[in-house]
C-alpha cells in the first residue's frame, strides 16, 4: 500500500487524567471538533434523504406554522397585531429562536441511546453526540434566519449596527441550549421518561416565553406579586427573544434590562444560561464512564 | 501494554427500573442486583510488536476485557496503560449507516477511526481498491451483501494506522480469496512490528498468527503461552467436560450389559481427550449374562452431528471371536490410526449375536466421548496422510 500522509494520532491515552476508559471530552480539540461536525453532516444527509424538497423543507416547516399562527392571531382573534408594530417579523423570528432551542433538546434527549452502535464500539469523546445534535440544528437556524432578514428587510425595516447584537444572543441560545441537552442525553440514559416529561416542559417554555405576545402586553398581569413581564424576562429564552425584538425590529422597544428593571438583573437570566451549561456538562461528564454501560 | 490486576463487574439488576413512575410507585423496594464478573484480576503484559490472542468461550470475558483496553468500558479495580496510538475500534464498520452510499460510509467511518476528513478523503482510493468495490460505491450500503460490507468495513479499518490495534471477531467473513488478502494484511501490520491484540473462536487464526495467547474462562485467565498450548487447553475446555456426562445405564433384553466404554491413547491410558499425533482406541467392556457362541462386537464413531465416521466390527475378514460363559466379563479394543480433524467424537459400542448382526443384544449410543485437538484442520471429516504429487503432462 502507498503511503499517503503522516498515521494519525487516533488517541493519546489519557495518562495524564489518571483514569483510563471513556470519557466526556479527551482527545485532542481537532478529533473533537471533526467527530462533531461529520456526525452533524451525517444527520444532515440522512434527515434529507429521500424526500423530494430535501433541505427545503427545514425552511418551509416553520414558515408554514408562522403562517397558521399570524392567521389565527391576527385574523381570527384579532390579538396584538394593532398594537404590536411589525408583530408578523416578530412572530417569526421568535419563532425561529425558540425552535433551534426546541430542535436542539429534543434530538439530544434521545441521542445517546440512538447512537448505542458507536457507543459501544469506539472511543471517542462522548460529549459529541449531544453537541452534533446542537451543531446541525444551528446550521438549519443560520438558513432560517437568512428567511427572518428577507422578511424583516422586506416589511421595510433598515438595516441597523444594533443588528450585530444578534451572534451575542444567537451564541447566549446555543449555549443554553447545547448545556440543556448534555443534561437531558445524559439523564435519558437513566431514565426513559424524560422523553415525555420533556415534551411537555417545552410546551410550557413554548407559552411561558414571549413568542405569540410581547413582553409589554402582559406588564401589567402580575403572578405572586411579580409582574409577568418580569417572569417572562428572567427566562432566558424570553429575554433573548425580547432583546432580539429591539435590536432587530423596533429601536424604541424596551431591551431585556428594561424589562427587567436594571442592568444588573440582567445577571439573572444569564446566571442561568450559565448555569445551565455548566450544569448540562458537569452531569455528562459525570455520567460519561458509565455511558456505554448503562444504555 | 500492561493490564495490572484488572477487574469489571457488571451489575445487572433483576428488574429494571428505569422510569421514575416505577421509582415513584415503588420507593421501598430495593433494586436488587446480579453482579457479573465479567473480567476478574487479570494481569498481563504485552510487548511492543507483539500478536497476542485471546480465547475463551462466549461469556468468558474476552470481549469486555478487550473494551477495557479500548476505553469502551472502565475498570473497576487495577490498571491498563498502554504505550503508544491506540486504535479506537475493536469492531467492523462502526457508524455505518445504511442509508448512505459506501462512499460516505467510508468517510464516516474512517473519522469515527481517528482520520481527519482530510485524510479520510486522501485514503479513499486505497480503501476502495482494497475492498474491490470500485463499482458500487455510490450504491446505498442497505443493498450490499454482507460479504460486501465486511470488505468494506475491513479495508477501511486497516487504514487506521494506529500502534496498537484491538480486534474482536473478524477473520470468520468474507470468501476465501479476501480472507487471503486479511491475512496477508495481518503479516504485513506484524511485520511492521504493530502491536496486535486479538480476540477469536477460531483457534486456527489464532495458532497462525500469534505469538502468544491466553485462554480465559468465567473471566478468569486460565493459561497464557504459546498458541498451540492454548489451542489445546481451549478445545478441552470446551469439550472436555462434556465427555464425562455420557450415559452410564446399558441398554438390553438378554442381561448382558455393556458395563464401560471408553477412549484410549496409544500408551493404553484412558483419555477423554487426544492430540492428532497420538493413536486412538475405542474401548468397551462386555457382561455376559448367557452363554454365547461368536457374538459381533461393534463400535460405531460418530461426530458432534451425528454423522458416522467408522463401523468396525470383530468379525471382520472372518474372524472369529470364540465362546463366551455367563458371568464373564471381555473387554473389547479397537485401535485406529487418528486421522480425525478436531472435534469431539462419540463412541457407540454394541454386541450382536453371530449372523447377520441385526440383532443386537446390547447397544449404548454415544457412551462414551473423546475430543481431537490439534492444529491441523482442512476442512474435511479426516486428515488422511496425502501424498502429493505434481507432474507436467
Amino acid at each position: 500500500m502507498p503511503d499517503v500522509g503522516l498515521p494519525v494520532p487516533p488517541h493519546s491515552p489519557p495518562a495524564s487524567h489518571g483514569v483510563y476508559g471513556p470519557s466526556a471530552l479527551g482527545g485532542g480539540l481537532h478529533r473533537f471538533w471533526s467527530l462533531t461536525f461529520m456526525l452533524a453532516r451525517t444527520e444532515f444527509k440522512l434527515r434529507f434523504f429521500g424526500s423530494v424538497f430535501g433541505y427545503l423543507w427545514t425552511l418551509v416547516r416553520p414558515l408554514l406554522f408562522f403562517g397558521v399562527l399570524l392567521f389565527v392571531f391576527t385574523t381570527v382573534l384579532h390579538v396584538g397585531s394593532k398594537k404590536v408594530p411589525h408583530y408578523p417579523e416578530y412572530l417569526l423570528e421568535s419563532i425561529i429562536l425558540f425552535t433551534y432551542f426546541q430542535e436542539t433538546t429534543s434530538g439530544s434527549v434521545a441521542s445517546l441511546v440512538g447512537r448505542e452502535n458507536l457507543l459501544r464500539r469506539v472511543r471517542f469523546p462522548r460529549l459529541v453526540i449531544p453537541l452534533s445534535v446542537a451543531l446541525f440544528c444551528f446550521f438549519n437556524l443560520c438558513m432560517n434566519l437568512i428567511v427572518v432578514f428577507i422578511f424583516i428587510l422586506a416589511s421595510g425595516v433598515e438595516p441597523r449596527w444594533s443588528w450585530l447584537e444578534l451572534p451575542v444572543l444567537m451564541a447566549l441560545l446555543v449555549t443554553i441550549s447545547a448545556g440543556v441537552g448534555m443534561l437531558l442525553s445524559a439523564l435519558y440514559v437513566r431514565f426513559r421518561d424524560i422523553q415525555p416529561i420533556w415534551e411537555v416542559v417545552a410546551q410550557l417554555l413554548w407559552y411561558g416565553s414571549p413568542i405569540l405576545y410581547t413582553v409589554q402586553s402582559v406588564e401589567d398581569k402580575h403572578l405572586l406579586g411579580i409582574s409577568f413581564a418580569h417572569i417572562l424576562t428572567i427566562n432566558p429564552l424570553g429575554a433573548i427573544i425580547t432583546q432580539a425584538r429591539k435590536a432587530l425590529l423596533q429601536s424604541s422597544a424596551p431591551s431585556a434590562a428594561a424589562t427587567l428593571g436594571g442592568d444588573v438583573r440582567l445577571l439573572i437570566p444569564l446566571g442561568i444560561v450559565a448555569a445551565m451549561f455548566a450544569l448540562g456538562l458537569w452531569y455528562f461528564n459525570h455520567e460519561a464512564p458509565l455511558i456505554s454501560e448503562k444504555l | 501494554m500492561s493490564i495490572q490486576d484488572v477487574s469489571k463487574t457488571f451489575r445487572l439488576p433483576h428488574q429494571q427500573y428505569s422510569t421514575l413512575k416505577e421509582r415513584a410507585l415503588h420507593p421501598l423496594r430495593r433494586t436488587t442486583y446480579d453482579e457479573l464478573h465479567a473480567v476478574n484480576n487479570v494481569t498481563l503484559e504485552i510487548a511492543d510488536g507483539e500478536f497476542f490472542g485471546i480465547v475463551g468461550r462466549n461469556g468468558s470475558g474476552k470481549s469486555t476485557l478487550l473494551k477495557c483496553i479500548a476505553g469502551i468500558y472502565g475498570v473497576d479495580s487495577g490498571r491498563i496503560s498502554v504505550a503508544g496510538r491506540l486504535s479506537p475500534f475493536i469492531e467492523l464498520g462502526v457508524g455505518f449507516n445504511p442509508d448512505l452510499n459506501a462512499r460516505d460510509n467510508v468517510i464516516i467511518n474512517a473519522i469515527m477511526l481517528g482520520l481527519t476528513r482530510k485524510q479520510a478523503l486522501r485514503r479513499f482510493d486505497d480503501v476502495v481498491a482494497f475492498a474491490e468495490l470500485e463499482e458500487f460505491m455510490d450504491l446505498r450500503l442497505k443493498n450490499y451483501s454482507s460479504g460486501m460490507l465486511v470488505r468494506l468495513a475491513f479495508a477501511t479499518s486497516i487504514q487506521v494506522e494506529a500502534e496498537v490495534l484491538l480486534i474482536d471477531e473478524v477473520l470468520a467473513v468474507g470468501d476465501a480469496a479476501f480472507q487471503q488478502k486479511c491475512f496477508e494484511e495481518f503479516f504485513r501490520l506484524k511485520r511492521e512490528g504493530r502491536t496486535i491484540v486479538f480476540v477469536s473462536h477460531d483457534m486456527y487464526s489464532v495458532e497462525r498468527f500469534c505469538d502468544r495467547a491466553m485462554l480465559m474462562d468465567h473471566g478468569d485467565v486460565v493459561q497464557i503461552g504459546d498458541p498451540r498450548t492454548i489451542g489445546r487447553a481451549y478445545h478441552e475446555l470446551n469439550f472436555g467436560q462434556l465427555a464425562h456426562d455420557a450415559p452410564a445405564e446399558s441398554h438390553s433384553d438378554s442381561g448382558t450389559t455393556i458395563a464401560d466404554a471408553w477412549f484410549e491413547n496409544e500408551r493404553g491410558e484412558r483419555v477423554s481427550s487426544v492430540s492428532q499425533e497420538d493413536g486412538l482406541r475405542m474401548c468397551f467392556e462386555v457382561r455376559f449374562a448367557e452363554e454365547l457362541d461368536e457374538p459381533v462386537f461393534a463400535v460405531t464413531l460418530r461426530t458432534d452431528l451425528g454423522h458416522t465416521i467408522i463401523v468396525a466390527r470383530s468379525d471382520q475378514h472372518g474372524r472369529s471371536s470364540g465362546s463366551f460363559k455367563a458371568g464373564e466379563s471381555v473387554v473389547a479394543k479397537f485401535a485406529i490410526p487418528n486421522w480425525l480433524t478436531p472435534s469431539r467424537y462419540l463412541l457407540t459400542p454394541s454386541l450382536a449375536r453371530a449372523g447377520t448382526g441385526e440383532s443386537a443384544l446390547a447397544l449404548v449410543e454415544d457412551m462414551a466421548s473423546v475430543v481431537v485437538h490439534g492444529s491441523v484442520s482442512s476442512g474435511g471429516i479426516l486428515e488422511l496422510p496425502v501424498d502429493v504429487k505434481l507432474e507436467r503432462a
